[in-house]
């Protein structure tokens, strides 16, 4: 962004009006206090109260931005740098037009693509006025139903430019609920057993924690790192301790989550309260992120449910945080970084979350799918989840199936399954017309494999061999109508455009390596080096990971370079 | 200095660093480590002093077992570690890194910003050529701020500069804004950095690798004949400065690693010192016209030729001692006064006080401490026994609890302020107690915006709640205070709830400031003039002495007594006797034993008799009882209260003599000016506030005929017949370790080594006390005094017809009467226009936009300014420096003299407001 320059003359001849800097707005300031009421001004409820003034004015103008940092004791910078992190603020400066009070998401992201998402993208701002911004955005998570516009916060499934216009015209701007399991159907069902015994001391956090370790469960964002060892680390830390549950479900080709709180979230709010509860956690933050609007409503409403009931006053409070589009921010340390209120910047390690984490103490961070399972394992005993699995590997996996085969979807498989046999036996088979000729195995960051390696087990561990790794098991499937060349650089651009940006080998890296990759002749040999350096020396697994598809393009379809 | 870790004892871990066995201290990165064995690894967005952030990638080594390479700036070895720091892989991270960023600089090549390009150093280093990969588009320049230049094209985004402002001089201008390729440095939100909040400390431009922020006048790209250290020349705090010399002109500052700062400056430090080339200093002796006769006007530099006339350095010396001896001779000892400087060296300011009592014969002499902390001072004295502060401004960091209490730090003590909100991050509790809501509120947990005036209600306020809930020290008390059962009947009559009707602060937050500052393990106060420059000054000062003796906090660590001296050099000038009542080292005049010790010391007979203070010699003048006035680096014209009456006091006078280095206000009224020497022209000691003596070292040599003070002071000494012969400054700083025990132990060689020494320091090698009054104080008794104050109001309330509080201060870019800053064309462009600070509602009152003109007027005069809207300002109150002399303060202010300290109320006087007016012409 080109700063004005200003000439030291101009600045002085212009008479100031107050002490240095924006003054504070008095009408603006009352905006504030009247919108942020009596909640608490404490520093890490700045992107709440960001949301706030976002959701009220459709933007955040300069006046309200400084009379919000007033309001809350802190300077203008530390809340524009906040502000101007997330893609859900749009901050208007002074001499700036805000943007339209309606936005269109279009996502842009590898399945989306596949399904014509750039088709769509040039026929919504062909076709919807000046009164809507069209925005092209990364993946909204609905990866199944691609290609998806999301109009205000209604989410367009299979979105055509006609769905997109009728719903801009009615309005229709709120994220629909869909049925699920409410609390009272939850309890009926056996629900909130688990943990009561756990209150009462009937289950002790020692036998959970040995049967969390002989389930086998692993952390399933992304990392797989075993459960069960997590909660025994993080309580033999000195308390006080928290936890942070890390809903940003972000990563290209990834719905599971959503998936599941759509359909069954007290199951989930079990497993984090018995986690918290084992664990001894004092307070829980869940971070949801922003595009999942439909899920918050939905937590918003059973968590209170859950608060208001029986045992609501035994249970540690829960926060429910809103992200703000940043990808980054399903990092486990930058989400913490933006529970705390702060720009979504990945921490240095060591020293680990576990000792060091949340507001400084020791925090259990769990992705949401992870505390899902927990109550089935207390329940139905650790042997049952572990003896699920196919070729060797143990356990179940949520598959987030998009891409171009028949039935997209989450599907909940064995692990180690193989490409083919989900392909097959799960989703129907390719599209017709589409034949299998490679598959993202672990969502953007997961690199890419040739149809020819159909039969690798799909699990942890199975495919670091081949520079690719499972993550969060979002496998995008692509066919000989797709260029792995293209997809390549489309999850480069999706890098470039979610990086924090504070490390050199990332935030450079990735924008030079797209600059590389869009020529037509791409240098081997220099975006090989950069690869190796990006996962090298990156702080974070988005610059470690960010160069696998370019790496797989050149060992798995070096015919697309010729 | 830095610790040498070879000689400490602490315990080490043993590692591999690129096959060599190396030892590092606990707390050491692998950085850190490799560095002391003379290993260079790469590195960008470290900085020694800095907390490491890791960003940069430059510093990446290669430890066995881990996965991924590591930054060896945030990573400390463990045992038996095996780094590589120089392996191919290790390397080849590194030089990637640098080559990315190389293909993000200006042309992809060199800085065109500075010289000495961190960068550039390590392209070189490490053999990186042209890079290979495409360049990013540009940011502009952004050259909207007078001091600094910003060329974010060069910016590499280590955020030092982010660190710099936000974590060491916490001024949270300077934001790390959007992400990814699009992260960028902001000012503010994305503002120009001249229309921002920035305050021009330039920690940022220190801290910056690349040259992205650079001094604005392209110095980065000259080569520094000699560098010289020193001092700075402007407040009490007294930052050590390194100064960049060329072609004997001073290019730019950087600030040193001392105990006073710690590398930090502030604007006037840093960007403040081209006042001494202003084309306006004097370089010749000048002796007034006898057609020219003196008038009340102030006079303008251009018309000086038509009131003066220039003069051999032997004429004008000559002239102007004649001038004193005829009136000493004719009219008597007392005839004649003298105004010597807090902004001189110890050295100067111990000879002009000798001067005035052996060559003038009597104890007329003062400075401005009369017109700052002379009440404090006269507090300490009485209740304590010394009237120096108890523990140095960086104690803040060892305390718990930190009120500031008429002090407005990141205006006035900029450095100092950077110390109590680090304190403040790390958890330190700051209580302010200000009539406004400055600056520093945003660090602190308690805010007490209480009405002006109320000092003395309030605090008792306080300690009647320490009393009421006991959580007095009273083994403190009985161990080494006298009087308290006086005072515990005295508070009986301040309840917080009867206090809180006068302040306007609710009894609520009055005991729980009260608890605060009982009950922490240590807390100090800090004030400044806010306290003293009341009628009532003195016992202001008196209660805040009252809550530290009562409670005991005082004599440790991080607890104490601290009123922050505004000159460089007002603390050391108060020492060596620059003030009516005392000798060198606070010895009463009017003690028979003193006397005569300094009658041995000086060889003459001196007057018995305490002299007279600023105020007072401007009293006698239109009294006829003083004639004559050598006036020596002050502006009493500008700076002190009710300037109608001072300056029809100075054109009566029959004689003055006044040494400066421009044509000051106080100068037009002058007979014979002698141009003297600007900081920067000299070498002398400096004593800042926390009682440390400093060395200042000549950078530059004065302009023309400009002379030394010392020398000139000399010359004067000896035409009225001292018979002096100092070479130097070392010869006068021998005499005044024979005049005061406080520094006999401090020689001259020493100051030369180490720059700084703490007194008391009375035998040689003593290492010095930055900590006193541990174990009572030096009163006859041993013990420190309870001396009850009762609550008055000022002098001049506000009434129908004045119904407005004028309360005068400083700007942070204009230094008292602004003879130094606003010659400095830096600081004058930051800060051109005399502004009055107003609450927009007031504003709003008087039908006046932000920005437009008021006129204010008391009953001694009348002023217009630029009208500022403020909301940390009080309702009802209006604020403004005393700098600008077409809208000069001081014409508004009242001359009533608190009793016992002598000092004038600037702090509160009655005003009516009414908009627009029409500016008086400046006159440079």
């Amino acid at each position: 962004m080109a700063v004005i320059k200003i000439s030291p003359e101009q600045i002085t001849r212009k008479k100031r009006k107050g002490p240095k800097g924006h003054a504070v707005d008095l009408q603006a300031l009352e905006d504030i206090r009247t919108l942020l009421g009596d909640a608490s001004r404490q520093k890490d409820l700045l992107i709440e109260h960001l949301h706030k003034i976002q959701d009220q004015y459709q933007h955040i103008s300069a006046k309200h931005l400084v009379a919000l940092a007033h309001d809350m004791n802190l300077s203008p910078a530390e809340v524009y740098e906040v502000a101007s992190f997330y893609h859900h603020f749009d901050v208007v400066r002074e001499g700036q037009t805000p943007p339209p009070p309606l936005t269109v998401r279009v996502c842009e992201s590898v399945s989306c693509d596949m399904a014509g998402a750039r088709d769509l993208l040039q026929a919504l701002r062909e076709s919807l006025g000046e009164e809507v911004r069209i925005q092209p955005v990364p993946c909204v998570g609905r990866c199944q139903h691609a290609p998806v516009a999301v109009v205000g916060q209604n989410p367009i499934d299979q979105a055509s430019p006609e769905a997109v216009a009728a719903a801009v015209d009615n309005r229709q701007i709120e994220a629909p609920v869909g049925d699920y399991i409410d609390l009272d159907k939850y309890q009926a069902d056996g629900g909130y057993r688990i943990l009561k015994s756990c209150l009462e001391k009937r289950l002790d956090s020692e036998n959970i924690i040995l049967k969390m370790e002989h389930s086998g469960l692993r952390g399933l964002g992304g990392a797989g790192f075993p459960a069960g060892r997590k909660w025994r680390i993080v309580s033999g830390y000195q308390g006080p301790r928290l936890m942070a549950v890390n809903i940003d479900e972000g990563e290209p080709g990834t719905f599971k989550d959503r998936h599941y709180l759509e359909r069954d979230p007290h199951r989930f709010l079990e497993g984090m309260l018995i986690a918290a509860q084992t664990v001894g956690c004092e307070e829980i933050y869940i971070y949801l992120r922003d595009e999942y609007a439909g899920c918050r409503k939905i937590l918003t409403r059973e968590i209170a449910a859950l608060q208001n009931s029986p045992i609501g006053s035994s249970l540690p409070p829960i926060h429910l945080r809103r992200g703000a589009g940043a990808y980054i921010c399903g990092e486990e340390s930058a989400m913490v970084e933006s529970i705390e209120g702060k720009r979504g910047m990945p921490r240095l390690r060591p020293p680990f979350l576990a000792e060091v984490g949340l507001f400084g103490r020791p925090t259990l961070e769990h992705n949401m799918e992870t505390l899902y399972w927990v109550r089935d394992i207390v329940e139905k005993g650790p042997e049952w989840f572990a003896s699920h699995g196919r070729h060797g590997r143990k356990g179940l996996r949520s598959f987030s199936v998009s891409g171009r085969v028949k039935k997209p979807g989450v599907h909940l498989a064995p692990a180690g399954i193989t490409i083919r046999e989900l392909i097959d036996e799960y989703c129907g088979g390719m599209l017709d017309g589409h034949s299998f000729y490679g598959y993202f195995p672990g969502g953007a960051s997961g690199g890419m494999l040739p149809a020819l390696m159909h039969d690798i087990p799909l699990d942890f561990d199975t495919l670091n061999e081949y520079g690719c790794f499972i993550g969060s098991a979002a496998v995008m499937v692509f066919s000989d109508q797709d260029s792995a060349r293209e997809l390549a650089l489309n999850a480069m651009r999706f890098f470039e455009e979610e990086s924090c940006g504070q490390c050199t080998p990332c935030r450079v890296g990735t924008s030079k390596a797209v600059e590389l990759m869009a020529q037509s002749n791409w240098d081997q040999e220099l975006l090989e080096e950069l690869s190796t350096v990006m996962i090298d020396a990156s702080i974070c697994g988005l610059g470690q990971a960010a160069p696998n598809p370019l790496r797989c393009v050149f060992k798995y379809f070096p015919e697309e370079l010729q | 200095m830095a610790a040498n870790p070879e000689s400490i004892d602490e315990p080490t871990v043993n590692f591999t660093l690129d096959g060599e066995q190396i030892k590092a201290y606990q707390g050491e990165t692998i950085l850190q480590a490799a560095k002391r064995h003379g290993r260079e690894i790469p590195h960008l967005c470290y900085k020694e002093g800095m907390r490491a952030d890791g960003n940069c990638r430059a510093c990446v080594v290669e430890i066995a077992g881990e996965r991924v390479l590591a930054p060896s700036c945030c990573r400390s070895p463990s045992k038996d570690m095996e780094v590589k720091s120089s392996s191919d892989r290790a390397r080849k991270s590194q030089k990637l890194v640098v080559e990315l960023l190389l293909s993000d600089m200006p042309e992809q090549g060199k800085s065109p910003y500075r010289l000495d390009s961190e960068l550039d150093y390590w392209a070189d280093r490490l053999d990186v050529r042209e890079p290979r990969f495409p360049g990013r588009s540009q940011p502009e320049a952004d050259l909207s701020h007078p001091a600094i230049a910003v060329n974010l094209d060069a910016c590499i985004q280590c955020t030092r500069c982010v660190r710099a402002c936000r974590e060491e001089q916490m001024n949270d201008v300077i934001g790390f804004a959007n992400r990814g390729a699009h992260a960028e440095i902001v000012f503010d939100i994305a503002d120009p950095m001249g229309a921002s909040s920035c305050v021009a400390c330039g920690e940022c431009v220190q801290a910056c690798p690349t040259g992205a922020l650079m001094p604005a006048n392209d110095v980065g790209l000259q080569q520094a004949d000699r560098t010289v250290d020193s001092t700075c020349p402007y407040c009490g705090v007294g930052c050590l400065i390194k100064y960049h010399v060329k072609d004997n002109k001073i290019l730019y500052t950087e600030g040193r690693d001392g105990f006073t700062n710690h590398f930090r400056l502030c604007v006037k430090g840093r960007y403040g010192f081209n006042y001494i080339d202003n084309p306006l200093r004097l370089s010749k002796p000048l002796i007034r016209r006898v057609d020219a006769p003196k008038t009340t006007e102030l006079l303008d530099p251009s018309d000086i030729d038509r009131v003066f006339r220039e003069a051999s350095w032997e004429e004008a010396l000559d002239y102007a001692a004649q001038g004193l001896k005829k009136i000493r001779d004719e009219k008597g000892k007392k005839a004649l006064a003298g105004l010597g400087s807090a902004k001189g060296s110890n050295e100067e300011a111990y000879l002009f006080q000798k001067l005035v009592r052996t060559g003038f014969g009597s104890n007329n002499v003062d400075h401005c401490t009369r017109l700052c902390h002379a009440s404090s001072v006269v507090a300490l004295l009485e209740c304590l026994g010394s009237g120096a502060v108890s523990n140095p401004v960086a104690d803040v960091a060892r305390a718990e609890v930190i009120i500031i209490i008429g002090s407005n730090p990141t205006v006035n003590h900029p450095v100092g302020a950077t110390f109590m909100k680090n304190a403040a991050s790390r958890g330190a509790k700051i209580i302010l107690i200000d009539p406004n809501r400055t600056a520093i509120a945003k660090y602190a947990s308690h805010v007490l915006q209480f009405r002006p005036d109320t000092d003395v209600a309030l605090l008792n306020g306080i300690m009647h709640t320490i009393l009421d809930e006991n959580l007095q020290n009273d083994d403190y008390i009985a161990k080494y205070t006298e009087g308290f059962e006086r005072m515990r009947e005295h508070l009986k009559d301040y309840s917080p709830e009867k206090v809180a009707f006068i302040c306007g602060v609710d009894a609520g937050t009055i005991r729980e400031v009260a608890r605060l500052y009982a009950t922490s393990r240590g807390s100090m106060i800090l004030w400044g003039m806010g306290v003293s420059q009341h009628i009532h000054g003195t016992d202001n000062s008196r209660c805040l002495i009252s809550l530290a003796l009562m409670t005991g906090q005082i004599g440790r660590p991080g607890t104490g007594l601290h009123p922050l001296r505004g000159q460089n050099n007002v603390q050391g000038a108060s020492d060596v006797g620059l003030i009516p009542m005392v000798y060198p080292d606070y010895q009463p005049v009017d003690d028979p034993e003193n006397r005569s010790r300094f009658e041995k010391l000086w060889q003459t007979s001196l007057d018995p008799e305490r002299g007279l203070t600023t105020v007072e010699m401007i009293h006698a003048i239109l009294d006829k009882e003083v004639f004559g006035m050598y006036v020596e680096g002050e502006n009493p014209a500008m700076s002190d209260p009710n300037q109608n009456h001072v300056r029809e006091a100075l054109a009566a006078l029959e004689h003055l003599v006044v040494q400066d280095i421009f044509l000051t206000e106080t100068a037009g009224f002058a007979d014979v000016i002698l141009p003297a020497s600007a900081f920067h022209e000299k070498t002398g000691t400096f004593s800042n506030t926390d009682r440390r003596v400093q060395m200042g070292r000549q950078a530059v040599d004065p302009p023309g005929d400009a002379r030394q003070d010392l020398w000139i002071i000399q010359e004067i000494a000896n035409r009225l017949g001292c018979g002096w012969n100092y070479q130097g400054p070392e010869d006068v700083f021998e005499e005044m370790r024979q005049a005061m025990d406080s520094i006999a132990g401090m020689t001259w060689e020493r100051l030369e080594e180490e720059d700084s020494l703490t007194y008391p320091l009375e035998n040689v090698g003593d290492p010095g006390q930055p900590i006193i009054f541990t174990d009572g104080f030096p009163t006859p008794s041993g013990k420190g005094k309870f001396v009850p104050a009762s609550y008055i109001h000022a002098d001049e309330m506000p009434d129908a017809e004045y119904p407005l509080i004028f309360i005068t201060g400083r700007q942070l870019e204009h230094w008292h009467t602004g003879s130094m800053t606003r010659h400095s064309t830096t600081l004058d462009a930051i800060e051109p226009d005399p502004v009055i600070m107003v609450h927009p509602d007031d504003l709003k009152k008087l039908g006046v936009e932000p920005g437009g003109l008021i006129t204010i007027t008391s009953r001694r005069g009348e002023l217009t300014a630029y009208a500022r809207a403020d909301i940390g300002i009080q309702k009802g109150c209006l604020f403004m420096a005393f700098c600008y002399n077409e809208a000069s303060a001081n014409l508004i202010t009242n001359e009533a003299l608190d009793p016992s300290a002598k000092i004038p109320e600037f702090k509160f006087c009655a005003i009516k407001a009414t908009p627009g007016g029409s500016i008086a012409t400046r006159i440079n």
